[in-house]
């Protein structure tokens, strides 16, 4: 969830909404004249909030800009556990951050620690996404910035979205070869329910891990949408179930109702299970 | 017409046999657009008038022009509900020698009717009024200007008062029925220019909250409701009008619908959301002693089954006929809760009046479960606290406390503690709540009260619960 990096109030209630991960924003949200501020702030919260477990991730200003180089000093001395690097178009630009937050890590005694996210906002880092991906051991995910990215290609945004498809693909399909996590841009309009549902249905077929959203209110319909059906966790339960005993028996068969499970079949199993905990319906200690 | 009761506000005033030191009163059913209370006593400080005790049932910013009045001595001492505005913040910092006494709706409504509050002279606006006194709070013509439904507050002070002197801004041929003040307990009638402002009287159309902390706390008393082994069909409810509270009824709708449960009645403070279920048949009758906005006034004035009660039938601790004995489930807000469960909705943090007793207490102690919904903090004000700053009602009939980071229930109630617990919902102690919102916001300075007692809060059985303090800048 995208929270701007200059309201403080935000900033504090984020984690309640229970979202997977809360993004500070010291990017689009946050004026020119608000930049230090913003950091000061931004730092300052995530060293004394306490966001209730939920993972942190900083959307820094562009390394190219005066802002981007202090933004990732202030947010990895913080303790920040993911930065989000906006308007990725190389792999190359990847490496500076990483390089930037070992001298900060360096520094602090604690390498290996900060992780990267990549946001592809133009058709460049499109057409580089998997190069981007692969950049580095911290990257974790690649996001969609969809409004630039429509901008840059010279078309606008549609309710349908037919101007992203081919982004989506390539991200899903760059993230999935690199064995990272891939997430889709927001949708700013908080009073179209429906066609935020519909979209977040879409890009949960496409292949996305999650969405990124702009309000507290859109988080049940992700969660809705992504949440498998009661039906799908029984069985994966049983699949899980079944894999621990026949570990247990040093059987390396494992058979549920009679039928062969194989490798795909155990991981589609984990995923539906981690959905279903990060929707909210199943608990960490019913799916042990 | 033969007979008419209609008169100036002067000749009535004269009538009435009004002398210094005696008790008027007036109802709040105009709420902040009323102009009944500041309209008479700028006439009774023209007439000369000292000394006069002045027992509303609510006050609000509107009355700012009171405290010229408590200056010249016209009014030396206040009974109310609730103070707001300017006047609340004067009387805070020690305007007033006597102190303001504080009663529940339902300890208004007994105190009136046991003859411990008496009122000389009571000053009731009405919404249309015929020439004998028949009043209403529902138009009865196309000049109705100032439509409040039901006039539930001003019942007891109709019946009980020595003299009664009804106001209206819509005088109609008799009979004016069906009505709410009899004209036998009316003494005169006086026409105004306008008794209210209706914009300010009540809003319109319904207004669902955005705010996403309101729609956090709805959803979770909600859930509360529909897992405390309360809701079950025939149950009944009360909600007020915080936009958590009215979101709260969009969910137990849904729940309703799904179940196929329907509620028996719907008291209180009528909303739009209330008559909306009720016109779906989910909820069978309104019983309403104030209707807050225009779509629960409209109503009265239509259905049957949406009856006006009085105070007294509202929420009177010594009538066991009263309303709240009947009722299963209220929703509250609270400015502030301590570890007790007891809460305040009248002192602000910053040991101001801002609010109103109004009948929290009485839906708290007679209802089967009662569910505070507030915000653990408000900006950088703690609502869960170590301490209320000033008691409004006992943590004994208290039984849930709805907040963001979680729900605690009162250790006296620990069945519906499993019950919540068994249906998944966070419980947590109220001390962790408290001591959360230290964590965050820090520990506040203490208020710096002077000697001076400012108010005093009656609980609702008559006796003293606090007292209010000034303030010193």
């Amino acid at each position: 969830m995208f929270v701007p990096g200059n309201n403080p109030g935000m900033m504090a209630d984020a984690h309640i909404y229970g979202p997977d991960s809360i993004m500070l924003d010291l990017e689009d949200s946050v004026t020119m004249a608000e930049k230090d501020a913003a950091r000061l702030l931004v730092h300052n919260a995530l060293k004394s909030i306490d966001f209730g477990g939920t993972e942190m991730v900083v959307r820094i200003n562009p390394l190219s800009t005066p802002y981007g180089k202090k933004d990732v000093e202030a947010v990895v001395k913080a303790g920040v556990d993911v930065i989000r690097m906006p308007k990725t178009e190389t792999a190359d630009e990847v490496r500076e951050l990483e390089a930037e937050i070992i001298k900060v890590e360096t520094e602090l005694g604690c390498v290996g620690r900060t992780l990267i996210m990549a946001a592809i906002e133009s058709a460049l880092g499109v057409v580089n996404a998997y190069e981007i991906a692969t950049a580095s051991k911290r990257m974790m995910g690649i996001a969609l910035g969809a409004e630039d990215y429509s901008a840059n290609l010279k078309t606008q945004r549609t309710p349908e979205g037919s101007e992203l498809l081919l982004a989506r693909e390539t991200i899903v399909v760059a993230a999935r070869a690199a064995g990272i996590s891939c997430f889709d841009t927001v949708y700013s309009n908080l009073d179209d329910m429906d066609t935020f549902r519909k979209e977040v249905e879409l890009i949960k077929n496409l292949g996305f891990d999650g969405k990124s959203i702009i309000n507290p209110r859109q988080i049940e319909v992700v969660n809705e949408v992504f949440a498998p059906t009661q039906k799908a966790i029984d069985k994966a339960l049983r699949i899980i179930a079944a894999i621990k005993e026949a570990q247990a028996k040093g059987s390396g068969v494992i058979a549920v109702n009679g039928k062969m499970v194989d490798r795909p079949v155990v991981i589609r199993a984990e995923r539906t299970i981690a959905l279903a905990i990060a929707s909210g319906i199943l608990s960490k200690e019913e799916a042990l | 017409m033969r007979n008419t009761k209609v008169v100036t506000l002067e000749e009535a005033i004269r009538k009435s046999g009004l002398k210094d030191g005696m008790t008027i009163s007036f109802h709040h059913h105009f709420r902040g657009g009323d102009k009944v209370v500041n309209l008479v006593v700028a006439k009774l400080a023209e007439m000369g008038f000292k000394n006069l005790h002045l027992a509303a049932s609510s006050l609000s910013d509107v009355h700012a022009p009171l405290i010229e009045h408590i200056k010249n001595g016209v009014i030396t001492k206040i009974s109310t509900s609730g103070l707001r505005g300017e006047l609340a913040n004067e009387i805070s910092h020690g305007l007033m020698k006597e102190p303001v006494v504080f009663r529940s709706h339902g300890g208004r409504g007994s105190a009136i009717a046991s003859g411990e509050l008496h009122i000389d002279v009571a000053f009731l606006g009405a919404s249309s009024c015929d020439e004998l006194g028949n009043a209403s709070g529902c138009p009865r013509s196309e000049n109705a200007k100032s439509i409040c439904g039901s006039l539930g507050y001003a019942l007891p002070d109709a019946k009980y008062a020595d003299h009664v002197v009804i106001l209206t801004d819509d005088l109609v041929p008799y009979p004016n029925v069906p009505k709410s003040i009899s004209s036998c307990d009316v003494d005169s009638v006086v026409v105004v220019d306008s008794v209210g402002d209706s914009s300010k009287i009540s809003s319109g159309a319904i207004r669902d909250s955005k705010n996403p902390r309101d729609i956090l706390l709805a959803k979770q008393a909600a859930k509360v409701i529909i897992n405390s082994g309360y809701f079950k069909d025939g149950f009944s409810i009360q909600t007020g009008t915080g936009g958590a509270s009215l979101a709260a009824v969009k969910y137990i709708r849904e729940s309703m619908l799904e179940q196929g449960i329907k509620a028996s009645f719907a008291l209180g403070g009528i909303t739009a959301h209330m008559v909306k279920l009720h016109e779906e048949g989910l909820i069978g009758k309104l019983v309403d002693v104030q209707s807050f906005d225009k779509v629960a006034a409209e109503s009265i004035a239509k259905d049957q089954l949406h009856q006006e009660v009085s105070a007294v039938e509202y929420a009177s601790a010594d009538h066991l006929g009263s309303a709240v004995h009947a009722l299963d489930i209220v929703i509250l807000s609270a400015l502030e809760v301590d570890v007790d469960f007891n809460v305040n909705v009248l002192v602000g943090s910053d040991g101001i009046i801002r609010g109103a007793v109004g009948g929290h207490p009485d839906t708290a102690e007679d209802s089967a479960l009662s569910i505070i919904v507030c915000p653990l903090l408000r900006g950088r004000i703690p609502c869960v606290v170590p301490k209320v700053t000033t008691l409004i009602t006992p943590g004994k009939g208290v039984d849930v406390v709805v907040t963001e980071y979680g729900i605690a229930v009162n250790p006296g109630r620990p069945e519906i503690a499993e019950r919540l617990a068994a249906a998944g919902l966070k419980i947590v102690d109220i001390h962790d709540l408290a001591a959360k919102a230290r964590s965050i916001i820090g520990e506040p300075d203490a208020l710096p009260f002077g000697d001076k007692v400012v108010g005093i809060v009656m609980d609702r059985h008559g006796k003293v619960l606090d007292e209010i303090h000034n303030i010193v800048d």
